[in-house]
């Protein structure tokens, strides 16, 4: 059995980090460090050398890395160059969840295919995690925007609780829409016919 | 109007100023004009722009104006045909160096750092590199923006007139804009060579001094282009065409004096650069600075290429054995160019190069004008 491949995480995004460091821990592999672009990094990278080095594609420092080809013996190289070009899919795939990988030795195709796989599928984890979060959140405002639009139709109408929910749920049917978007609607318009 | 073969584009940019032709295109309703609709992406770094053109994931983007011939070449990590097919601004970059060293070079050549004069200034920094290294201090670390920019080019031939051996005497290295100012107050970095508003932030904070504007160094140098792939251009030259004339009338009005505090407003939101109306102001109102279309500033000469080739070959980054003149002419394509440029009723020069030193470009100087030794460390450590 070889030794296991040595990572280093690159990452601004300290909550998706932590997640794609357990990922990786999980399967197998030794974590080096978690950093952030705004280290030194050519100093780490040369410090820590790392057989593979993970970095999110939303942080600026992949042209640091890159550079290190001219200055050190690592010669990080990217998988979009690593990948055979038959095979642009995966790098298409990891480009999509935001994870962009170097192979600083001269690793074997095979040997970092699997890293790369496993920092996809936790990107990807982390990205549908929040993605949850914001509809709960989103939710919650809306449901505030409920509460006031209600509140305004009692007040100016006369209408009882029950009533004024059941106006906002036709009004949205008949226009196609949310009620929590009619809800703003209609808060927004009192605050503009308010003198 | 010619059928457009590809009508809803996405279109990249970095957030530097020299991405306003891109920005202000969408804002004043320039593409539409020209029947495309497209979706502006803002991206992070130039190695991400340079991978998502190459899978096509963007169909055209603004780009540093020596990359194209790097990737063309296949010197870069990613090997891909790409062509200039714009230049999107000249001049509108700076070096700025944090007061800490600027203090050092004043306490020791106080006779050389006033005047603004690069060679002199580069004598300065000169004479603080002997004295750090007679005491063992730390050597002097200075970024550009990426290995194929006319930043580090810049850089190289400012370190060169001072009689500094960029890869000997200092350390150079690559830090991405955002980050710059930030490396520069934690003293990661000595100074750095980058386009706008970076130089202004760290002006702004106190923490660094603009010691030369790229001007001081070439009046007329290119700066970023439009750059899409040669498959891309030959399957969609309608849509090029519409694209480069929506470009072209953005430069126009960009180039318009009156247009200024607009563009700044425009550009401050948090959607693009995400800076002070003010401090974008500042940049955009010095007197040729920014240029976005005046004296053929869109033409892409090939005999810009030409220089940054020599300069690649200069620096170790290609073999001395290319082909300059057929690599130029195949990603300067000037024919493309011109015909959007006709069809805008927008003057173009009639040849496509100018003989050296015709721009005003540095030449080499003469203290190691023979090309360095092609390092071997390069490329002998890859194994596939």
């Amino acid at each position: 059995m070889t030794k296991a491949l040595s990572v280093l995480l690159i990452d601004d995004n300290p909550a998706r980090a932590e997640i794609v460091e357990a990922g990786l821990s999980a399967a197998g592999y030794r974590l080096l460090a978690r950093l952030e672009g705004t280290q030194d990094l050519t100093a780490r990278v040369r410090e820590l050398e790392p057989d593979v080095v993970v970095v999110s594609i939303d942080s600026p420092s992949r042209d640091t890395i890159e550079d290190m080809r001219r200055t050190t013996d690592l010669l990080p190289r990217p998988i979009a160059l690593f990948v055979d070009r038959s095979d642009p899919a995966t790098i298409a795939a990891a480009m999509e969840a935001g994870v962009s990988a170097y192979v600083v030795k001269g690793l074997a195709q095979d040997r970092v295919r699997p890293v790369v796989d496993v920092a996809v599928a936790h990107f990807n984890r982390y990205h549908s995690m929040r993605e949850e979060l914001d509809r709960a959140r989103l939710s919650l405002v809306e449901r505030k925007s409920v509460d006031r639009a209600k509140g305004l139709l009692m007040e100016q109408r006369g209408m009882g609780e029950e009533a004024a929910y059941k106006l906002l749920r036709k009004l949205a049917m008949d226009q196609n829409k949310r009620i929590g978007e009619v809800a703003q609607e209609i808060v927004t318009y009192a605050k503009v016919l308010k003198k | 109007m010619a059928e457009l073969e590809r009508p809803r584009l996405k279109v990249g940019y970095i957030p530097i100023i020299d991405c306003a032709a891109i920005v202000l295109a969408d804002e004043l309703g320039a593409y539409e004009r020209q029947g495309l609709e497209v979706e502006i992406r803002r991206e992070v770094s130039w190695a991400n722009v340079r991978d998502k053109l190459a899978l096509g994931t963007l169909d055209a983007s603004h780009i540093l104006a020596p990359l194209p011939l790097a990737l063309t070449l296949g010197i870069d990590s990613v090997s891909v045909p790409m062509i200039n097919a714009m230049t999107l601004q000249v001049n509108g970059n700076a070096l700025t160096l944090s007061q800490s060293l600027w203090r050092e070079m004043e306490d020791t050549a106080p006779e050389l750092v006033g005047g603004g004069h690069a060679p002199l200034v580069a004598r300065a920094l000169a004479a603080v590199v002997a004295k750090r290294a007679a005491a063992g201090a730390p050597q002097i670390v200075l970024a550009s923006v990426f290995p194929y920019s006319v930043q580090n080019y810049m850089v190289r031939l400012w370190l060169s007139s001072g009689g500094l051996d960029p890869d000997r005497d200092v350390r150079l290295t690559v830090v991405p804009p955002p980050h710059t100012v930030a490396h520069l107050s934690a003293k990661v970095i000595d100074g750095y060579c980058v386009g706008e508003p970076w130089n202004q932030r760290a002006v702004a904070l106190g923490i660094g001094r603009i010691a030369l504007t790229g001007p001081d160094i070439w009046r007329g140098m290119p700066e970023k282009v439009l750059g899409v792939t040669e498959a891309w251009a030959e399957k969609h030259p309608n849509t090029l065409k519409a694209l480069i004339k929506a470009l072209i009338e953005a430069c126009l009005w960009l180039d318009d004096p009156a247009n200024r505090p607009e563009a700044a407003r425009v550009l401050s939101s948090p959607r693009y650069l995400n800076t002070p109306v003010e401090v974008l102001s500042r940049t955009l109102d010095m007197p040729d600075f920014h240029v976005f279309q005046r004296n053929a500033a869109n033409f892409p000469w090939r005999s810009h290429a030409d220089w940054f080739l020599a300069q690649m070959i200069r620096w170790g980054q290609v073999a001395p054995g290319i082909d300059v003149k057929a690599t130029s002419d195949r990603v300067y394509r000037t024919d493309i160019y011109r015909a959007a440029a006709l069809e805008m009723g927008v003057a173009c020069p009639e040849v496509d190069r100018l003989p050296p030193g015709g721009h005003g470009e540095p030449v080499m100087p003469p203290m190691d004008a023979e090309p360095k030794q092609f390092p071997i460390r390069l490329r002998s450590g890859e194994q596939s």
